[in-house]
């Protein structure tokens, strides 16, 4: 039998017949209606809150006497800073101070995105810290870990309470509240990220290449953990700005002259059954703000890290 | 009558595949009592073709055109109910992964008896009764106690076996098994292939054997069909397949298979000693708080020496510790004790920062091209890595990655594309482009070639046996291929359970073999007597 | 197996101990002194001092949670500031309700969402699947209080079907306590069932991607068979997994849910002794809510043995 020379071989290979695949992985991103949905709408919503002071409203904290618990798109009036009464068309109605719900709830927009994106901001910071010890240091690891599971077993909601109301309502004291209990999941995700990298042949590769252990951390396993953290900072988002608006609610959030949806709405509880409204509008936008960013999320993570899609 | 008819049989494959049909166009057919061997190199279709005769294909795999006639009945566009029916009682599949084809959570034996509640109406002791013989059939010992037994408890050959009696408790006519051994060790493998052989003698059964090894094609084939890219392009006997090719690309596989004799090589003793390991050892001791102390021995005792140019196989199966010292001597695990000296340094026992300029005269190969590079990293960045580590300024670095990509035969325009840009081989032979980097003086290939298709293999090896002639080199060469090391290796070790049980020049070991259990391993290599390509 | 069960038991020790320390933590975080802020501010410095001594805040903080944290072990959680009451009673005489409220949300949610969760997974990019990942979705957006007045607003104010607030104890009869929690546990079972169901979702879709689920398949097995004997019987662990998990969302709902419908179960006290900074109280609610949970998941962890034969051997 007569054997065909090398460039048969390669000709014949099926190597030869392979296509290769070029579509990146944001271009899958930017595909997703998910996410273009989800973050068409934050878009929105961000430009809302930034232009909230040219879109008809009035300074939210002001409020009259005679223009309290009007239905939504009653005609009244307000008295300004400097003492003036000017005319005002209530699109959202009035709380029962005389406020405009519609002004509180576009200025409460700010304070809730600053919220959300804050919270995953310095949860993810705390959290890629704690988790890279974890991963690397296995001294610390044990200890680290024991807290970690401390800190969850306890609902995120009570730490969140218990911390806002011995500290006292502030934009910063609202923001650590709620950004410790989401803390240990984030070290969870990357200490078991390190761990699962670390095994992989080229993380091998790297280290009888003879690369550094820092090198190994940044040029390795970081870059590939920014996919599912991205989406855990989505995620951790949305829980922020639900968060927020749940300890307003209950009355131990941000002070009450702070315009957030959760205070507007903690305000019309009372008159629920008579004065809908207050709680409808902030409501929605809340649920939609929400929604969006989880949205975003979802399509994040369905195109950026297929596998953790599988596991929800 | 026969048992299977496949007839032009066109599988179309979704859009934005790498091509339109998973199949195209193939005929073939299998008699009552034969074995068929469908044999092709990975994307050859092979496995789609079994999976569309059992009607188990997705609904984004339907068929194109052609028909399926099974015992007579086509069955191409029979509806889910009938197929249903079909399965188990007519036709069978045996798959190839036993570790994960059977349900963790049921008993073997509650996994034989679901075939029968579904598909008889056998009274309860008679199904007990039926499932006892069946497993006492597969030859598998205590079939009480396997009845009883989950799937996580039984060894692979185990598994496959219960997997081979749940498909012939009810004696189908047409078996197909897809690749039933390929992930079983060379020893277990013989014994299920001569299980098969048995069961379809006995039953009369008509075989569809899926495989991409021509060793088992040769071991137990009666007729030959060979797929490339789904296209059927010979079939025929065996001897006539085998020995006298007439397609280019059958030529061109079983050209590639390595021969189980030793290639003859110039013996070299005087070259200096690179690789010295004395007494090295692994344990892995794991505590629990109830029940003994589980210690593994991983390696132990392993005593070997590899000399410049010269290549030392180590052969084994899984579990034998081939893997275990590979790593221990690039220090990616530490040796519980033991020497490993590498030019007359002694490294088993340095730290970290001692070991660092060392590393480099050692580098390895993995066995998984897929997650063997960074794939958010570019193929330059990649074999770069290693020298700017050493403090190579960046354009010399990339001057070697160059020359270095023209060695393993690769265009230099790979150094900006990604690893997702290149197939398994390609990517196999940037790893080795990544090791040479270094310059090192052993090279380690871990299984290097175990992942790739006949023909790239055939490829990625005579590249090696280039790179170490040229360079000089010293090799250890993992494996578990019996035919990859003849080819390859001017000394063997042969290693079973964490020692080393045989040790010499390969054609030594492979001609007169003298451990029982390297005389078990060649016995149990398939076609061992069969000369391919000659006639 | 008995290697299995030991560790887990043993690993909820230290856990239960970092819980203790934290929740001492969090009510020592205060600025400010906390016998002047129980004191008030017309109090003198010699009353500041008796209450700082009745409380034992004179003490090194070590010594102080020793203190606590012995008689929580043999059951004593102080007395409340507040209601003058011991802490324990209280705890006690809220229970029902909450236990009540969180029985009636699981049982509902995990009936409905599993079964919900299999029917998507099965049907795998359908409109039923896309469906469900929608409501889930909304599910976790759509928060707890907002929900609760969109269904008071519809179905209690609307059309009066049920009550807007209150509860009823179960002594005084099983249809009115019914009567009364249907709407509140419906109202916090939408987010747990979002997420039993999605994660169902997702484990069966895993499940159904495993080899012995084709050669289930290919074992001629009727589909149905397939579903629930193969693929869920794996899914199992991550499913009791999240359920264990999900109390902590449960729990915080718990605590919205009844300020919004009036219940008077432990929720309520834990805004109210936060609003009102008592201490003991609030130490007590959460360690005692704590408690449960990792109690729960202890026992979802020790339930695996069951779902997995690979634990048990």
């Amino acid at each position: 039998m007569d054997a065909p020379d090398a460039r048969q071989y390669a000709a014949l290979s099926i190597e030869a017949a392979a296509v290769v695949r070029t579509q990146s992985v944001w271009e899958r991103v930017r595909a997703s209606w998910s996410v273009r949905l989800g973050g068409s709408a934050l878009v929105f919503l961000v430009l809302l809150a930034l232009a909230a002071p040219w879109l008809g409203t009035v300074d939210p904290t002001l409020f009259d006497a005679g223009s309290r618990d009007l239905r939504p798109g009653a005609q009244g009036e307000i008295t300004t800073l400097e003492g003036e009464t000017v005319k005002h068309s209530f699109i959202m109605g009035s709380d029962s101070l005389g406020r405009d719900i519609y002004s509180r709830v576009l200025y409460g927009t700010r304070v809730s995105l600053i919220v959300g994106i804050s919270t995953a901001l310095l949860a993810l910071a705390f959290g890629i810290v704690c988790g890279l010890a974890s991963g690397y240091l296995r001294w610390l690891d044990g200890i680290l870990m024991r807290v970690m599971d401390g800190i969850m077993a306890i609902p995120a909601i009570l730490i969140a309470i218990a911390l806002v109301a011995m500290w006292r309502g502030s934009l910063l004291t609202v923001v650590v509240a709620i950004a410790i209990p989401e803390i240990p999941r984030v070290t969870r995700l990357v200490r078991s990220l390190v761990l699962s990298i670390r095994e992989e042949p080229y993380v091998e590769a790297a280290v009888s290449l003879g690369t550094p252990t820092v090198k190994i951390m940044f040029a390795h396993i970081l870059p590939n953990c920014i996919a599912p953290l991205l989406v855990q900072g989505t995620f951790i988002c949305a829980l922020g700005i639900l968060v927020e608006a749940i300890l307003s609610f209950l009355g131990v959030g941000l002070p009450p002259d702070i315009p957030t949806w959760g205070n507007v709405m903690a305000e019309g509880r009372i008159h629920f059954n008579e004065y809908p409204h207050n709680i409808f509008f902030p409501g929605v936008f809340l649920a939609v703000t929400v929604l969006a960013v989880n949205i975003l999320g979802d399509g994040l993570r369905d195109t950026l890290d297929p596998k953790m899609a599988k596991k929800v | 009558m026969n048992v299977l008819d496949i007839k032009d049989l066109s599988i179309a494959l979704p859009a934005g595949a790498e091509r339109e049909r998973a199949a195209s166009s193939v005929s073939f057919s299998v008699g009552k009592g034969e074995i068929l061997c469908l044999v092709g190199e990975s994307g050859s279709g092979k496995s789609v073709i079994a999976q569309s005769v059992m009607g188990l294909l997705p609904k984004s795999l339907p068929v194109a055109a052609g028909t399926i006639s099974l015992l007579d009945e086509d069955i191409t566009q029979a509806k889910e109910a009938r197929l249903r029916q079909l399965r188990t009682t007519r036709m069978s599949m045996v798959f190839q992964e036993p570790m994960t084809a059977l349900n963790p959570v049921m008993t073997c034996g509650g996994q034989i008896d679901e075939v029968l509640r579904f598909h008889t109406d056998f009274p309860a002791d008679k199904r007990k009764k039926r499932i006892l013989e069946v497993i006492a059939e597969t030859a598998l010992p205590d079939p009480e106690r396997m009845v009883a037994s989950y799937p996580h408890q039984l060894s692979g050959g185990q598994r496959q076996r219960i997997m081979i009696a749940m498909a012939l408790v009810l004696d189908p006519a047409l078996l197909i098994a897809d690749e039933p051994t390929t992930a079983l060790d060379v020893t277990t493998q013989a014994q299920i292939l001569n299980l098969i052989l048995e069961l379809q003698k006995r039953h009369g059964t008509g075989v569809l054997f899926i495989t991409h090894d021509f060793g088992v094609v040769a071991q137990i084939a009666h007729r030959v069909a060979v797929l490339r890219l789904g296209e059927l392009v010979e079939i025929g006997e065996r001897d006539e397949v085998l020995k006298r090719p007439r397609h280019e690309y059958t030529k061109m596989l079983i050209n590639s298979v390595p021969g189980l004799k030793p290639v003859a090589r110039a013996p070299r003793p005087d070259t200096p000693v690179v690789l010295q390991t004395r007494g090295l050892a692994k344990t892995y001791a794991e505590r629990g708080w109830f029940g003994a102390r589980r210690v593994v021995r991983a390696a132990e005792d392993v005593t070997l020496e590899v000399r410049r140019g010269q290549t030392l196989g180590i052969v084994g199966e899984s579990g034998s510790g081939k893997s275990t010292v590979a790593r221990c001597i690039v220090r990616l695990v530490d040796p519980t004790s033991g020497e490993v000296r590498i030019g007359g340094t002694e490294i088993a026992t340095m730290g970290a920062a001692e070991l660092r300029p060392l590393r480099r005269k050692v580098q390895i190969v993995f066995q998984d091209p897929y997650r063997s590079l960074n794939p958010r990293r570019t193929v330059g960045e990649a074999i770069t890595e290693g020298p700017l580590n050493y403090g190579v300024p960046r354009p010399e670095a990339l001057e070697r990655a160059r020359k270095l990509l023209e060695l393993v035969r690769m265009d230099a325009s790979a150094l900006s594309r990604f690893p997702h840009q290149f197939s398994g081989g390609q990517r196999q032979r940037i790893c080795i482009a990544r090791a040479l980097a270094m310059e090192p003086e052993l090279l380690v290939a871990d299984e290097a070639v175990s992942a790739l298709d006949v023909s790239v293999q055939a490829q990625v090896l005579d590249l090696l046996e280039e790179i170490r002639t040229r360079l000089d080199l010293a090799m250890l060469f993992i494996t578990h291929d019996l035919r990859v090391a003849a080819q390859v290796c001017d000394q063997v070790a042969v290693m079973s359970k964490g020692r080393v049980v045989e040790y010499g020049p390969a054609e030594a070991i492979f001609l007169r073999p003298q451990h029982a259990y390297t005389r078990a391993l060649f016995e149990a290599a398939p076609g061992r007597g069969f000369a391919f390509g000659s006639t | 197996m008995l290697n299995f069960l030991a560790r887990r038991v043993a690993a909820t020790i230290p856990v239960m101990l970092v819980v203790a320390v934290l929740v001492f933590l969090i009510t020592r975080l205060t600025p400010g002194d906390p016998a002047a802020i129980l004191a008030g501010d017309a109090a003198s410095t010699e009353q500041i001092a008796r209450i700082r001594a009745n409380l034992g805040l004179d003490q090194p903080i070590v010594v102080q949670f020793g203190i606590w944290f012995g008689n929580a072990l043999t059951g004593d959680l102080g007395e409340s500031f507040y209601y003058k009451a011991k802490v324990v009673a209280l705890i006690g005489h809220r229970l029902e309700p909450t236990l009540s409220l969180a029985a009636l949300t699981i049982a509902i949610a995990v009936l409905a969402a599993v079964p919900l969760g299999v029917l998507a997974a099965w049907r795998f990019g359908g409109w039923f699947d896309r469906a469900l990942m929608g409501f889930s979705v909304l599910g976790f957006s759509v928060p707890v209080f907002v929900l609760a007045y969109i269904l008071i607003w519809v179905i209690a104010l609307k059309l009066g079907l049920l009550p807007v607030q209150g509860y009823q104890r179960i002594a005084d009869g099983v249809l009115p306590w019914l009567y009364h929690l249907i709407l509140p546990s419906i109202t916090l079972s939408v987010i747990y069932i979002a997420l039993i169901a999605r994660v169902t979702r997702a484990s069966v879709l895993e499940a159904l991607g495993e080899d012995y689920i084709r050669t289930a398949r290919a074992k001629g097995l009727p589909e149905a068979r397939v579903l629930v004997g193969h693929a869920l019987a794996n899914a199992a662990v991550p499913i009791a997994t999240v359920i264990g998990i999900g109390i902590a969302l449960l729990i915080g709902g718990v605590v919205v849910t009844e300020s919004v419908y009036a219940i008077p179960g432990l929720g309520r006290l834990t805004v109210d002794a936060v609003l009102a900074r008592d201490f003991p109280t609030i130490q007590g609610v959460i360690l005692f809510f704590s408690f449960v949970y990792v109690l729960i998941n202890l026992l979802v962890d020790l339930s695996y043995v069951f779902f997995d034969p690979r634990i048990r051997y």
